[in-house]
C-alpha cells in the first residue's frame, strides 16, 4: 500500500515538475525574443493566407524576413483563398495574401480590405495521367476542357472555394458547362496537395498552381498537359483588413507587411525561390 | 513497404540530426496534452465521484449530455471554440485564438466528457453492501469517498487513460483554433497532416513514429500506475 503511494505521489510530482519545467521554458524562449526589443511590445499580426504559399515553402521564407525587420510576430493561417477572404470580412485576420482577383476586388468593393497590392504571379497548370486517355495534350485551356467533358474524364476539382476552384470554375462557366453532368467529375474539398494526389491515384485530370505541382512532382504519376494559356495566369495579391470597419485589426503590421512583400528585396527573394530546386521559379515578382 | 522503411529511416535520422523544430513541436505536443488531461482529470474525477454517487433530480439527463460528450467530434468542438475565440465572438478581446491555450481549450472539451462519464461508472458500480458497511464503521464523508477511490482506481486510471488517448490523437480541432503555426502551435498530428498535403509522406511517417513513442510512453507510465498492488 505504502510503495503504491508512493508510486502515485511521485508520478505526480514528476507530471507537475514537468509542467513546471515546460512553463520555465516558454518564458526563457519568448524573453529571448524579446531581449533586442525589450522597450517595444511584440504584436501578433494574423495573415490568412492560401495553402499553396505555405505548401510551397515560400513562406517559410518570407515569415522570418519580416518578423526580423519589423516588430511582429506573424501567425500564419494557411487556408483555402475563400475561406481566407472570409477571415477578412470578419475582421478575423489582419492581413491577405491570396489569388483570386475577383473575389478580392468585392472585399474592397465592400470596404472590408483596402491597400490591395499586386504581389507575383505564375500560372495554373492542367496536370493528368501521362498516357492522356482524353488526348487533350497541347489544346487551349477551353477546348480541353469541352473535351474532358464530352469524354467523361475523370476530373478531380478542389471544390473548396479556394482560388484554384474558383478558376476551375469560372472556365467551366466561360464555356457554359455544368461539371457536376460529367459522372467522372468530382470534388474533394481539399487543398492542393491532397487533391493532386486523389488525382494521381485515381487518373484523373486536375487543374493545379504550378508550384504546388512542381513542390509534389516526384511523388505523382501526373503530366503537364495544358500550359501558357492567358487564362490560366494566377495571380498574387496582398491586402490589409480595413480598421475602420473592424476595430480589432492591427492596421501598422498589416500596413508593413503590405509595404514588405512589394519591396525590392522580397520580390528578390521570390523571385530566387525554388531555382536551385526545382530547376525554375515557382513565383514571379509581378509588382503594379 | 518501402514507405515504411523509409519512414522508419527518416525518423532515426531526425531523431540523430537533433533538429530542435522536431523537438520543439513534440515538446509542445506533450505540454498541451499533459495540462489538458490533468485540468480534465482535476475536473472530472470530483464531478464524476459525485455524479456517481449522489443521485438528484435531473441527473439522468446530466448522463445523457455526458455520454454524448465522450463521442463529441473534435471538428464540433474546435468550430464551437474558433466562435467563442473569435475576435467578433464574447471572449475575443483576449485574442486566445491560434495559441496553444486554444488547443489545450478543444482538448479538454473533448476529454473532460470521458473522464467525468467512465469515473462515474465505476462509483454507480460499487455495490450498496459496501456503501451501508463503512457507513456503519463510522467514516466521514471524506473518508468514506477516500475508500472508495481506492476500490475503484482501476477504474479511474482506465478514465484518464482514455482522457489522454484522445487528447493525444486529436487533430481536427487542433488545426482549427491553433492553426498548425510554425513555432507556435504546431504539434505532432497538425504537422502529420501538413506534410501529408504538402506529399512528404516519409515526414509523415517518421512523424507518426514519434507520436506513437509519445503515447506508448505515457500510456506505458500511467498503466503501470494503474496496475500496482
Amino acid at each position: 500500500m505504502k510503495l503504491k503511494q508512493i508510486f502515485s505521489l511521485s508520478m505526480i510530482a514528476m507530471l507537475i515538475f514537468m509542467m513546471t519545467a515546460c512553463s520555465n521554458s516558454t518564458d526563457e524562449t519568448a524573453s529571448k525574443q524579446e531581449q533586442p526589443k525589450a522597450a517595444e511590445e511584440v504584436k501578433d499580426l494574423i495573415l490568412a493566407t492560401t495553402t499553396s504559399t505555405q505548401d510551397s515553402g515560400l513562406l517559410d521564407v518570407l515569415i522570418p524576413m519580416f518578423e526580423e525587420e519589423s516588430n511582429t510576430n506573424v501567425k500564419t493561417i494557411a487556408v483555402g483563398t475563400g475561406q481566407a477572404l472570409e477571415m477578412g470580412t470578419k475582421g478575423e485576420a489582419d492581413v491577405l495574401l491570396v489569388h483570386a482577383p475577383a473575389s478580392e476586388q468585392e472585399l474592397v468593393d465592400s470596404g472590408d480590405a483596402v491597400n490591395r497590392k499586386r504581389v507575383m504571379y505564375n500560372d495554373f497548370i492542367l496536370v493528368g495521367p501521362a498516357n492522356d486517355p482524353a488526348g487533350i495534350k497541347g489544346m487551349e485551356v477551353g477546348e480541353a476542357f469541352q473535351k474532358l467533358f464530352n469524354d467523361g474524364a475523370v476530373f478531380i476539382s478542389r471544390g473548396d472555394d479556394s482560388g484554384t476552384h474558383k478558376k476551375e470554375l469560372d472556365i467551366w462557366k466561360s464555356h457554359e458547362i455544368t461539371p457536376g453532368d460529367n459522372a467522372g467529375y468530382a470534388e474533394t474539398g481539399q487543398g492542393m496537395g491532397n487533391t493532386l494526389q486523389v488525382a494521381a491515384e485515381k487518373q484523373g485530370y486536375v487543374i493545379t498552381d504550378r508550384a504546388t505541382y512542381l513542390a509534389q512532382k516526384e511523388n505523382l504519376d501526373l503530366e503537364i498537359l495544358v500550359e501558357g494559356d492567358e487564362d490560366l495566369l494566377n495571380i498574387y495579391h496582398v491586402m490589409q483588413v480595413n480598421p475602420e470597419k473592424h476595430d480589432k485589426v492591427y492596421s501598422e503590421g498589416a500596413e508593413e507587411f503590405v509595404e514588405f512583400m512589394i519591396n525590392e528585396e522580397t520580390q528578390k527573394v521570390i523571385e530566387e525561390f525554388g531555382q536551385e530546386e526545382y530547376g525554375e521559379p515557382l513565383f514571379f515578382p509581378y509588382t503594379e | 513497404m518501402d514507405l515504411l522503411i523509409e519512414g522508419l529511416k527518416k525518423a532515426i535520422e531526425m531523431l540523430i540530426s537533433g533538429d530542435p523544430e522536431i523537438f520543439e513541436i513534440t515538446w509542445l505536443t506533450l505540454k498541451v496534452s499533459l495540462t489538458a488531461v490533468l485540468v480534465s482529470t482535476f475536473i472530472g474525477i470530483p464531478a464524476g465521484v459525485i455524479l456517481g454517487l449522489i443521485s438528484f433530480p435531473g441527473r439522468r439527463f446530466v448522463l445523457i449530455l455526458i455520454n454524448i460528450g465522450m463521442g463529441l467530434p473534435p471538428v464540433v468542438a474546435g468550430l464551437w471554440i474558433t466562435m467563442l475565440l473569435w475576435r467578433s465572438g464574447p471572449l475575443g478581446s483576449f485574442s486566445l485564438l491560434y495559441s496553444p491555450f486554444a488547443i489545450i481549450m478543444a482538448q479538454i472539451l473533448v476529454s473532460l466528457p470521458i473522464i467525468i462519464g467512465l469515473t462515474c461508472s465505476a462509483f454507480q458500480q460499487i455495490d450498496e453492501k459496501m456503501l451501508l458497511q463503512i457507513k456503519s464503521l463510522g467514516a466521514t464523508r471524506l473518508q468514506t469517498v477516500g475508500l472508495l477511490v481506492r476500490e475503484v482506481k482501476i477504474a479511474i486510471l482506465a478514465a484518464v487513460i482514455a482522457g489522454f488517448g484522445r487528447v493525444i490523437a486529436e487533430v481536427g480541432a487542433a488545426m482549427m483554433v491553433g492553426g498548425n503555426i510554425r513555432g507556435e502551435t504546431r504539434i505532432l498530428t497538425t504537422s502529420i497532416v501538413m506534410e501529408v498535403s504538402k506529399g512528404n509522406f516519409d515526414v509523415a511517417l517518421a512523424l507518426s513514429f514519434l507520436l506513437m513513442s509519445l503515447a506508448f510512453f505515457i500510456t506505458f507510465l500511467l498503466t503501470n500506475l494503474q496496475q500496482r498492488n
